[in-house]
């Protein structure tokens, strides 16, 4: 994975309609750190428009989600361990770092859970 | 005509005094024999004992109650909450619980709480121990740190059943099965403004009993501590260490479960509370 993840992710949330349907209020471009790899995600009316790789000159990003590849990994395993499991967990043990303006993270947080363990039914984790 | 085929569980509504408040509490029961009282998590309410009510080995020997709290489920709020912030305290909490115990004249229940409901057996422990058979604490902790800021949960610009919903969903096992993570995750997305945050006022300040633990007399009064291995919010190390510091106090690890094990798998969270239940049932003379 991080390799993959740019044309993977949008693939899986452009075809999920319940995703697509639920996010149909959301405009926002947001960063996500994958170690030392970072995407700017821009989201126009719930579906994924871009997902630009790094590097990045001036990003500008609404908010971001930080975490190291290792715990990325883990988090997309098909079932994952306790503690690897959510984003809130991550938050709680240190794992994932949320910066930024969090509004429209918070005010569509199923959304953004549901998006990014997209990968998991993927297979994502085994084909690092 | 077949007669319709209800579940077992019976609900009303009980006019309750509490600290001079007059609350209208709904109470749902199914069973008989020792009484079971089952205080439901915070933002949520005694919903989330339906499978146990309807486990008929269980309603055979146990009478499963649950409540829903003020402010929570079918309970209302008191008059003139509109002007005011609810905030849940360790006092009312208790005195509520008391008071409902009196009201049904129950002697000597088994009282099983989760989250919130497995800190206030805690205080219950403390005191009024001699007045339960056994306590019975689901993901349990002496105390929780917030890792979110929980002005999150209830403000103009985010919706609060959605964020509350969303907030929990991760504290339920990735193996529980859907229809009843999803009824789960439901019950939170139903909650009143504010509610769920009041209640967490108890979880992360009022509540804390860090300090009066060495207190706590599992000789008066038998406590259990039952944990999801999924849980974070009360992780097993915290309802470990909690153990370690009681007593005779008995905790285990359940695994592939998460912070709300009556309502997110029922059927698996049986296999760990039948033996249990047995232990008391069978101790009960």
């Amino acid at each position: 994975m991080p390799q993959g993840i740019a044309q993977l992710l949008p693939q899986l949330a452009n075809a999920d309609g319940a995703l697509v349907r639920r996010g149909r209020f959301l405009e926002v471009t947001f960063l996500l750190e994958i170690g030392a790899n970072a995407y700017l995600i821009r989201i126009h009316r719930g579906r994924i428009e871009a997902m630009a790789p790094g590097p990045h000159i001036q990003p500008r990003w609404t908010f971001a989600l930080r975490a190291a590849a290792p715990a990325w990994a883990k988090f997309w395993q098909a079932v994952p361990p306790p503690g690897a499991h959510d984003l809130m967990a991550m938050l709680k043990s240190g794992d994932l770092r949320l910066e930024g303006d969090l509004q429209p993270f918070m005010a569509n947080l199923r959304y953004f859970k549901e998006l990014l363990a997209l990968p998991r039914a993927a297979g994502a984790a085994e084909e690092r | 005509m077949a007669a319709p085929q209800f579940e077992a569980a019976v609900g009303r509504y009980l006019p309750l005094q509490v600290d001079g408040q007059r609350y209208r509490l709904y109470v749902e029961e199914a069973g008989r024999g020792i009484p079971l009282l089952c205080l439901h998590t915070a933002g949520s309410d005694g919903r989330q004992f339906r499978g146990l009510m309807n486990d008929e080995a269980l309603t055979s020997e146990f009478r499963v109650i649950a409540f829903d709290l003020p402010w929570h489920g079918k309970s209302s709020p008191p008059a003139g909450w509109q002007q005011g912030e609810y905030r849940l305290t360790s006092r009312a909490y208790v005195d509520t619980v008391m008071a409902l115990v009196d009201a049904l004249g129950l002697e000597r229940p088994v009282c099983m709480g989760c989250s919130i409901g497995g800190r206030i057996v805690l205080h219950l422990a403390l005191e009024h121990a001699r007045r339960f058979r056994a306590l019975i604490g689901l993901e349990s902790a002496a105390h929780a740190e917030p890792y979110y800021d929980l002005d999150w949960l209830h403000r103009p610009d985010v919706h609060g059943g959605e964020v509350c919903g969303a907030m929990i969903s991760g504290l339920i096992a990735p193996s529980a099965p859907p229809r009843e993570r999803w009824e789960t995750i439901w019950h939170y997305m139903q909650g009143g403004p504010g509610v769920f945050k009041g209640d967490l006022h108890f979880y992360t300040q009022d509540g804390d009993v860090r300090g009066r633990l060495s207190a706590i007399d599992t000789k008066a009064c038998p406590l259990y501590l039952l944990t999801g291995e999924y849980d974070y919010s009360c992780s097993p190390a915290d309802s470990r260490e909690l153990a370690a510091r009681i007593e005779g106090a008995k905790v285990t690890v359940m695994e592939n479960l998460g912070h709300f094990p009556m309502s997110e798998n029922p059927a698996l969270f049986l296999t760990y509370l039948r033996p249990l239940l047995e232990e008391i049932r069978t101790a009960a003379r």
